[in-house]
């Protein structure tokens, strides 16, 4: 591999050929701005708040689809670089509600952070701003296109990350758009599978989780990393949780089998946890009926009844059926309980069925 | 699987499809897949429905329900008879080919296409692109397995791949996709009546001893009863108790009305569910059981992955599962003393070699691939490299076994199952969300069948077998063939398995689940 010397705010960096100014400063612990840029998604070089500056070029390029070169000398926060960045950011406002006291990704949201950090407080253009109606046809995502910045997260994500090419850009100009085939409700969208990863990549507040609005701001949750509980891919993801209780599921990027990846089921089906129908307490059937029972009186008539019948009847009268929804450490103790406690080797699970 | 899921996007040149709707019932493998086909890894599905990745495939080998072993046969021919068999590897690697190489002889491909509808070119050609392929992965999941017939046609998808020399090493393997979130790890564990955790047979004295030791107590070494089984010997009158964690077998299992039947005959029956299920109803004592937010633990994915699972919640019923199952242990009068369920990991992996080298501290972040026999071990990425787990792999060729019920003329048309996108066996229905989207089973019926029934999409129809009858609203659809009708089996007000086939693989007892006859009438 060919290797490229370059000097980024003064200090020399050494990256493999081909490398972006982006991924060479990264490496170098420098970090830029960016908004349209992902690591998981192709770069587009969209929102230019990754411009830098690079010594003998009259134009600022952006970092992340630039190359380095050799003996390139970059620099990412000169006075000019910082000029540029606030009259983008500047730009992006003039059409932005700024609604943030309300708005529930705050702590999340990326042009938050960028106007906090460049000191933007408002814009200095004044003209005419979106009006959308707010997308809330679904159980699962709210879209306010009024909050979109164009940066094409979601379509890269729908296209490149899930393949359901469900999102595009419509019409050019003040017009533009990032939207649904047809331009429709995602609950009218045929080609939509609510996997989420336009709102597991959105920046900014225009795509958010429906049922975390409302409930907790970024910053006030506890993130649990765990792994989903539907098939047997293995995704990892965090449970959203504020004050004891579960109120989302977060992508996590560390993830090693899935990265961001989810599915509607492991980003959106985890709310079978709150179901009101959701046993809470024992229960003793007496005459035919289910009534509430202690611990303590249900593991003693179960203790009971299992020594009963196995003293009667033999120890092969007894058999388990363990579950593939349950961890390994319940599995092994149900098969350790069949084998030691109740003496025989009738214990299975539905891995047959 | 033998491999592993990234190995699709960073190795794979081919991928054969069998039996596996990924896009639908592992949505994240399919993605994964999807984005490998657009950028240029070559795809072939064989499916009798057109799921959604047939879109992305370079070749649909649209065969008929229940024809697996003829068309991996007929594949096996074609290689042999162009001389594109992987000489050195059959030679070195793997016993009985010469078998293998007698039974093929009998497939070629015209008999196959008459037998599974595939084309003699689409044969050819596919049998030329995975033979060639240098890294091809194969894939199946319960399409190859619900048959009478699975365990043959899992041994004719290894037949496939050990002819090629497609094992053992990156990007290529057979590539079971689990179904479920810790089937992998409940068989891992030993739940299975045969062997104890990391497969050590119940039968084998020297591991008898070693659990003995462990544990304390005498251990059986007779292999206990399977699931259809343990409800035969209920029907039967030997098994008089059962515990039932997490199943409910009558929604999920075949000939849901026998199940039924046999669980009614038990003198006690304990159930640990989240929920008041079918199953649950015939319970004596009900536990109630805590969920994935609000235990720890640990799950294994299906390319053997162990995975953390951390506690975000406190328990709803009050009870972590494991300690639940420990107070059993403990009012039996068998004590038990787990701290945590890194405790009860610790335990099992100081008594299963293959697991020995893993603890939660090593699998925290990324988790751990199994075999990983030491502590200084990498876990496993791809298995049988350079040898295979019983040495010399072992070609285990079939004849064709057609399904056990076909379609006749009291009972014309052909029933498949499967599982659809939003939905996951019988947790999802309980989700509000979901179910809000999509909250009923939509049977799939060609639209010349629906013609000659006089329905349309949303009309309902009564779908019966010889063993019962249910009700559905259906979609008219080409995803299926003429003749054949497809459910899914989520819905409690829809219950497919009343009607699913008796038929059961008689090596592992596992119902067939893809085809039996049944009769549709307008309702």
């Amino acid at each position: 591999m060919k290797m490229v010397k370059l000097i980024i705010d003064g200090k020399e960096v050494e990256v493999a050929e081909g490398t972006t100014i982006m991924q060479a400063a990264d490496q170098a612990g420098i970090e830029i701005p960016r908004l349209c840029y992902d690591p998981e998604l192709k770069p587009l070089g969209a929102c230019r708040l990754c411009v830098v500056q690079v010594e003998g070029n009259r134009l600022f390029p952006a970092s992340c689809v630039t190359p380095v070169s050799p003996d390139m000398v970059v620099h990412t926060e000169s006075p000019d670089i910082i000029e540029a960045r606030r009259t983008i950011l500047e730009l992006l406002v003039a059409n932005h509600p700024l609604d943030c006291m309300t708005c529930d990704k705050l702590g999340d949201c990326k042009l938050a952070d960028y106007c906090y950090k460049y000191g933007i407080k408002e814009s200095p253009f004044e003209g005419e701003k979106h009006a959308y109606a707010i997308d809330d046809s679904n159980p699962f995502i709210i879209r306010d296109l009024n909050k979109c910045i164009l940066c094409g997260a979601c379509v890269r994500a729908c296209e490149e990350l899930t393949g359901a090419d469900n999102l595009s850009y419509l019409h050019r100009g003040w017009n533009r758009k990032a939207t649904t085939a047809g331009d429709v409700d995602y609950i009218d969208s045929d080609s939509c599978v609510f996997c989420g990863q336009c709102v597991a990549v959105c920046p900014t507040g225009a795509l958010q989780e429906k049922t975390m609005v409302g409930h907790g701001r970024r910053w006030e949750i506890d993130r649990v990393k765990t792994t989903c509980p539907f098939c047997g891919t293995g995704c990892n993801f965090d449970l959203a949780v504020k004050d004891g209780r579960v109120i989302g599921v977060l992508s996590n990027p560390d993830s090693p089998v899935n990265q961001r990846r989810l599915c509607i089921k492991g980003r959106f089906g985890w709310d079978y946890i709150y179901n009101e129908k959701r046993l809470t307490t024992p229960l003793i059937k007496k005459n035919g009926k289910f009534e509430e029972a202690s611990w303590d009186e249900a593991f003693k008539l179960i203790a009971q009844r299992f020594t009963e019948i196995k003293e009667k009847y033999g120890s092969e009268s007894f058999a388990a059926l363990s579950s593939a929804r349950c961890t390994n450490e319940e599995n092994y103790l149900v098969q350790k309980f069949t084998r030691a406690v109740m003496g025989n080797n009738n214990v299975d699970h539905c891995a047959r069925t | 699987m033998t491999n592993s899921i990234n190995e699709i996007s960073t190795d794979a040149e081919l991928m054969f499809l069998i039996g596996t709707n990924t896009t639908e019932a592992h949505p994240v493998i399919g993605y994964k897949m999807r984005q490998a086909a657009r950028n240029g890894c070559k795809l072939v599905v064989c499916d009798p429905r057109h799921i959604d990745l047939v879109d992305e495939a370079d070749y649909w080998l649209r065969q008929n329900p229940g024809t697996d072993i003829p068309l991996l046969n007929g594949l096996m021919h074609i290689i042999i008879k162009e001389g594109l068999e992987d000489k050195k590897f059959i030679e070195e690697r793997t016993e009985n080919y010469e078998e293998l190489k007698a039974i093929v002889e009998n497939y070629p491909p015209e008999k196959v296409s008459e037998i599974t509808g595939i084309s003699v070119d689409d044969l050819y050609a596919v049998a030329r692109l995975y033979a060639t392929t240098d890294k091809a992965m194969l894939f199946y999941t319960l399409g190859i397995t619900e048959h009478i017939c699975g365990t043959r046609n899992v041994m004719s998808c290894a037949n496939l791949a050990m002819l090629t020399g497609h094992l053992g090493r990156a990007g290529v393997g057979v590539c079971p996709i689990r179904g479920q979130n810790n089937v992998q790890g409940a068989c891992d564990q030993g739940a299975l009546p045969n062997v104890y955790s990391g497969y050590q047979a119940v039968t084998n004295p020297d591991v008898k001893e070693k659990f003995e030791k462990a544990w304390g107590r005498p251990m059986p070494d007779k292999v206990g009863l399977k699931i259809p089984e343990m409800f035969e010997a209920a029907h039967e009158g030997t098994v008089k108790s059962m515990y039932i964690l997490g199943e409910n077998p009558v929604l999920t299992d075949p000939d849901s009305n026998h199940i039924r039947g046999a669980l009614e005959k038990l003198e006690f029956l304990v159930v640990q569910e989240l929920f008041l299920t079918e199953t649950a109803e015939y319970a004596d004592v009900i536990l109630p059981a805590a969920s994935f937010a609000e235990c720890d633990g640990t799950f294994t994915n299906t390319e053997r992955r162990i995975q953390r699972v951390r506690k975000a919640i406190e328990p709803i019923p009050g009870k972590a599962n494991w300690e639940s199952i420990c107070e059993m242990f403990n009012y039996m009068g068998y004590p038990v003393n787990y701290d945590s369920p890194e405790d009860i990991w610790d335990e099992m992996a100081s008594l299963t070699p293959s697991m020995a080298g893993t603890n939660y501290e090593r699998l925290d972040k990324k988790g751990l691939q199994w075999p990983c026999p030491t502590l200084d071990h990498p876990g496993t990425q791809f298995m049988h490299a350079g040898k295979f787990t019983r040495g010399l792999g072992l070609f285990q060729p079939s004849d064709h076994i057609p399904p056990g019920e076909m379609p006749d003329e009291e009972y014309p048309f052909l029933l498949s199952t499967g599982r659809i996108l939003h939905h996951y066996n019988v947790t999802t229905p309980y989700s509000p969300g979901i179910m809000s989207i999509w909250d009923r089973e939509w049977a799939e019926v060609n639209p010349v069948d629906a013609e000659k029934l006089g329905v349309v999409t949303g009309d309902k129809i009564k779908v019966a077998s010889r063993r019962g009858e249910v009700e559905t609203a259906i979609k008219v659809t080409d995803r299926v063939l003429p003749g054949v009708i497809w459910m899914s089996f989520h819905y409690s007000e829809t219950p497919t398995n009343a009607i699913t086939s008796p038929h059961l693989d008689p090596i592992t007892g596992t119902g067939e689940y893809k085809v039996c006859a049944v009769k549709l009438a307008k309702v």
